[in-house]
């Protein structure tokens, strides 16, 4: 059982890192980017024990605890069993 | 009197803040690791700058899972003083002991200058002793300084006098120039409600000795000295 947890900057908050990679990849000749957002990916591995319900809110606790920081940070999980 | 300074892996100022204290302030100051729990002893506790745990995830976000910072929350939920200078002031967002968040600086670039501050609240325990509101010339040193939060914690943090320094330039006008990391309204230090939890980005310690070209930051902490001075009566 894996639990992914996406952490990205919430809409509102400026991504100065994202504005630095979409100006290099628009060097690279690509020309038609509108926004590039830069986030973070975790993949956590739980015990073969654990339920997907139990697995789920572990991962939802965990994201919002300390991978995400809400202030300025938004978060998705996903499990894949 | 006594202060301690929170020692983490990969704090880095901690021996600036014990010199500034034990030279400047000339009162008994301890370092504590940050698996100490017993902060009994002390009046004021420092969180210095540095790169706690490397700044892993995200900066500040892991040193608050350190079993000392349980401690400074029961601390300044008791009154007493928690001073966080750069690192220090991340790691108190954080845990959650001050609002708001410190980002990645606008220009993506880490910056280590000399800046100028003004005082904007001298009606703190760190301030009482600057006078009006004084520019002060105190250096910052970091990556991740740019002051965040959402409108509502802004309207408070104005409301309540809990900005307390804002970026400025020499004559004191805050311009967007003087603005090192891009921090919401210049933001460059805020405290909490009772004004007893203080986090700054810039770094006081660093200005105490002439040698270091400013002593601008000495009286932060003779303001602060003087406040548990009259908290211990």
């Amino acid at each position: 059982m894996k639990a992914k947890v996406y952490v990205n900057l919430k809409p509102s908050v400026l991504d100065p890192q994202g504005k630095a990679i979409q100006h290099s990849v628009e060097l690279l000749g690509f020309d038609k980017i509108v926004d590039v957002r830069q986030g973070k990916f975790f993949e956590i591995s739980l015990d073969s024990g654990v339920s997907e319900s139990e697995a789920a809110a572990a991962a939802e606790k965990i994201a919002k605890d300390v991978l995400a920081n809400p202030v300025i940070e938004d978060y998705r999980v996903e499990i894949v069993s | 009197m006594k202060f301690g300074v929170i020692v983490f892996p990969g704090s880095n100022c901690d021996h600036d803040a014990y010199h500034a204290v034990s030279k400047y302030v000339g009162q008994p100051v301890d370092f504590i690791w940050h698996r100490d729990t017993d902060l009994s002893s002390y009046d004021a506790v420092i969180v210095p700058g540095g790169f706690s745990y490397g700044d892993y995830l995200r900066a500040g976000a892991l040193a608050r899972f350190s079993p000392v910072m349980q401690s400074v929350k029961k601390f300044a939920a008791e009154g007493k003083f928690v001073f966080g200078i750069c690192n220090g002031f991340q790691i108190l967002c954080e845990a959650g002991l001050l609002p708001g968040a410190l980002m990645r600086n606008r220009g993506l670039h880490f910056v280590c200058r000399h800046v100028n501050i003004k005082v904007e609240n001298n009606d703190t325990p760190y301030t009482s002793e600057i006078a009006g509101e004084k520019v002060l010339s105190i250096p910052v040193a970091h990556a991740e300084g740019n002051y965040v939060c959402d409108d509502e914690t802004f309207s408070q943090l104005e409301e309540n006098g809990q900005i307390v320094f804002r970026y400025c330039d020499e004559t004191g006008e805050i311009t967007d120039e003087a603005n090192p990391n891009g921090a919401r309204a210049n933001i460059a230090g805020i405290c909490n409600l009772n004004r007893n939890v203080l986090g700054m980005m810039p770094h006081p310690e660093r200005a105490c000795e002439e040698l270091l070209g400013s002593t601008d930051g000495r009286g932060i902490f003779s303001s602060l000295t003087k406040a548990i001075a009259a908290s211990s009566h």
